[in-house]
């Protein structure tokens, strides 16, 4: 089978590297072969985070680089544009719709480009946008955003859900599981 | 136990199945995790270092004592380590030794991208690296062993995109290694002239019969194809990359000892193929080899020497050679222009409150490594420089001494509480005793905070989270010989300012310890977020000058998000108008 490859964006501290945990350790119980490349250090403080999830029969590169990506899950609008090119022709995005600020906006310097994902659709992107911040927090955390995409993203998987849910409970603490099963659930209907 | 693991925890699981004892580490990304793996392990001992030297010397105890010990660090930490390293070459070990290095190709985080395998030749050591997670714990799991039979430490490189990557990994039993005897044995110990000449000459010969394990080691690997068009040699990260791109069409010599490296084995396969490649990232170390074997190969000239490499440019590098490559990806399109998103100080972190001082008052900062480098970047842009570990106390004291009275009074060291403990000692021991009116700062967010939140020497807890002896950081700089030493709050812009004018003023050195804890750690609880009078606010936008990441500028009016602020309060101290407020309580 051909190697299905996934990233997962975002800004540092919004929790990008339990999502990349959970699919990993999904995939890895589903029985492929899979690679996880993370960001540690510095790029973590606020910055542009991008994590890959590759997985199919034999996997050798943990990166995901231009035209390669099936799935861009991103945990904001502006890096979903930032990525955009890694999409494969045919590719999907899952965006959630928040809007934080980079240090260029708030400097002044820049502005945020508010229109981006419609241009990006104009140009044949195929985007799944929607907001997963409210759900996070009618979950019981503004944190739990991460879990609602992925959440969303199980359902363009042929994985059943009660999988995910199994993978779920082995990578969150229990004393979180209850807050990040609602939000999971949140995701995966909204 | 079949496990996803990264990297560096698998270097853990393999270095502890392989019998460790001891692990002295000084944290460095993309090294850390190997050290905070094992210390999961109570059954041996583990530990931070104040600096990779003084680790990889109690590494150097351990194993002289008889036991299986390691030292992890980062690149760059093996150049404050290298002095012992070069001297353990002639001495060997008696428990076997690892040194774990982690190279940062594409700077991630670091300040240079320095190739580690130079130190494994200068030194004359034997050097090990993996590909991947499931390598990396063979590796480690081996590392031992080879140590005590050809009796040298062993470096094992791991490099970012290996250390940070998952894969799925054996995890076997741990097999333990029960201490050796300790023998006094002055010749081989005691690194003199008369000993130390001794010793060379086993230097040499240990070498040779590593080149010879070279030639038929697991560490080493043909895989030949069908296609003798092309041969690639390569190693690491970049064995993967050109897997990725070829799968197992092609012909290539994987070289997992990158010191000393082999001679029959490279000849056979060159002969094999007609065109030969060396794919390796950072120097052409291996390609210098080939070279000297009188061998032609396509290397640097073809594959950069600054940077990762990717699958990306492994193939468009060999579409440039004319060579057919296949499956070539197809993009939906091209990526928008965005504005940059560059890491940034944290919401409430406690050196914005000093940075904005410094800045405000146009004084010139010599900075250091850590997360007060970010310092930096805009709007606050405070720094002037940073080199490394210490690099900004031993600097201000070169400064002053060069341009004396023109800039004392207007320049400060700024250095972290763990920095400080690494390398910043001694360098403000030389100000004391070389006499520059300098003025320091330690920014003590009371952690390592950059790498994750290590405990160092002034936390006053040890690895494992167990309370342990805490430096007194003013009594430790007055010993150092500076008798004025200061401590304020770094959230109180008031008393920043005052004691910076204050300590640039006076005609002697002085210390002032900048102490809030990091907004992050788990007992630092965030107070009630500010918010902007909308009424009172008039848009001057100063409490933007300080670059918050919770404030923002919309419609002619400051914003505080409330799920970033942490009332932290230092932009309220900022607005002339009083329109920022609200966790009065």
């Amino acid at each position: 089978m051909k190697t299905t490859s996934v990233m997962i964006v975002g800004v540092g501290g919004q929790g990008s590297l339990l999502a990349s945990r959970l699919l990993g350790t999904l995939l890895t119980d589903e029985g492929y072969d899979v690679k996880v490349s993370e960001v540690h250090g510095m790029s973590q403080r606020g910055g542009s985070v991008v994590t890959y999830v590759r997985y199919g029969e034999k996997v050798y590169s943990p990166i995901v680089t231009e035209g390669e990506c099936d799935y861009i899950i991103s945990f904001e609008k502006l890096e979903a544009a930032r990525y955009a090119g890694c999409l494969r022709k045919g590719g999907k995005i899952i965006v959630n719709t928040q809007e934080i600020d980079p240090m260029p906006v708030i400097t002044g310097a820049a502005e945020y480009p508010t229109n981006v994902l419609e241009e990006l659709k104009d140009k044949g992107f195929d985007i799944d946008d929607f907001d997963a911040l409210t759900p996070a927090v009618e979950a019981g955390s503004a944190k739990a955003v991460n879990i609602v995409l992925m959440g969303h993203f199980a359902r363009h998987t042929d994985i059943p859900k009660d999988k995910w849910v199994k993978a779920l409970e082995k990578v969150v603490k229990p004393q979180f599981i209850d807050m990040n099963l609602k939000a999971f659930d949140l995701g995966f209907n909204g | 136990m079949k496990k996803l693991l990264i990297g560096n925890e698998a270097v853990a699981w393999g270095l502890y199945n392989g019998g460790i004892g001891l692990v002295s580490s000084y944290p460095g990304t993309p090294s850390t995790e190997i050290t905070e793996f094992l210390a999961k392990h109570d059954d041996i001992h583990s530990e931070w270092a104040p600096n990779e030297k003084v680790a990889m010397e109690t590494a150097f105890g351990a194993s002289l004592a008889g036991m299986r010990s390691v030292c992890a660090m980062k690149h760059v930490g093996l150049n404050v380590a290298a002095d012992p390293l070069f001297t353990l070459s002639y001495t060997g070990v008696t428990g076997g030794m690892v040194v774990c290095v982690a190279d940062d190709p594409a700077m991630h985080s670091s300040q240079n991208e320095q190739d580690s395998r130079h130190y494994a030749i200068a030194a004359k050591v034997p050097m090990l690296e993996p590909s991947d997670s499931a390598e990396a714990y063979t590796f480690a799991k081996s590392a031992f062993e080879l140590s005590e039979k050809y009796d040298t430490p062993v470096l094992l490189r791991m490099c970012t995109r290996i250390a940070h990557s998952q894969c799925v990994v054996d995890i076997g039993e741990r097999e333990e290694a029960p201490l050796k005897e300790y023998v006094k044995q002055p010749s081989k110990y005691i690194m003199m002239p008369g000993y130390a000449k001794q010793r060379h000459p086993v230097v040499e010969e240990r070498t040779e019969k590593l080149r010879a394990l070279a030639e038929e080691s697991i560490y080493n690997r043909v895989e030949m194809a069908d296609d003798r068009e092309i041969g690639i040699i390569t190693s690491g990260c970049s064995y993967l990359y050109v897997r990725e791109v070829f799968g197992d069409s092609v012909s290539v010599l994987k070289i997992g000892m990158p010191n000393p490296l082999p001679e029959k084995l490279i000849r056979d396969f060159a002969a094999k193929v007609k065109k030969l490649y060396v794919i390796e990232e950072l120097d052409p170390v291996i390609e210098n080899h080939v070279k000297a074997l009188g061998i032609e190969v396509t290397g640097k000239s073809l594959f950069s020497a600054i940077g990762e490499f990717s699958q990306k440019t492994i193939r468009e590098s060999f579409l440039k050679e004319g060579y057919a490559v296949k499956d070539v990806p197809e993009a939906q399109g091209e990526a928008p222009a965005v504005p940059g998103r560059p890491p940034m100080m944290c919401s409430g972190c406690p050196h914005r409150g000093m940075y904005y001082t410094l800045v405000k008052n146009h004084i010139t900062v010599l900075g250091d490594i850590g997360c007060y480098t970010l310092g930096a970047v805009a709007p606050l842009n405070a720094l002037d420089s940073t080199l490394c570990m210490g690099a900004s106390i031993s600097g201000i004291h070169g400064f002053n001494a060069a341009r004396g009275k023109e800039t004392e009074k207007k320049t400060v060291a700024v250095i972290g509480d763990s920095t400080f403990m690494h390398s910043g000692m001694t360098g403000l021991v030389n100000i004391a005793y070389n006499a520059t009116n300098s003025t320091v700062i330690i920014l003590d967010n009371s952690i390592t905070g950059m790498t994750g939140h290590q405990q160092n020497p002034t936390t006053g807890y040890n690895i494992k989270g167990d309370p342990a002896a805490k430096v007194n950081l003013e009594a430790l700089c007055k010993a150092l010989g500076i008798n004025r030493v200061r401590v304020v709050d770094p959230y109180d812009l008031k008393a920043c300012e005052e004691a910076v004018l204050e300590e640039l003023a006076v005609e002697e050195p002085s210390v002032i310890i900048s102490r809030r804890p990091c907004v992050l750690l788990k007992y630092v609880k965030p107070k009630t977020p500010l918010k902007v009078d909308q009424d009172k606010c008039r848009g001057c936008k100063k409490c933007m000058k300080m670059g918050c990441p919770s404030i923002s500028f919309k419609e002619g009016k400051a914003r505080i998000d409330n799920t970033l602020c942490v009332g932290c309060g230092v932009c309220e101290q900022l607005c002339a108008f009083g329109a920022i407020g609200g966790n009065e309580k």
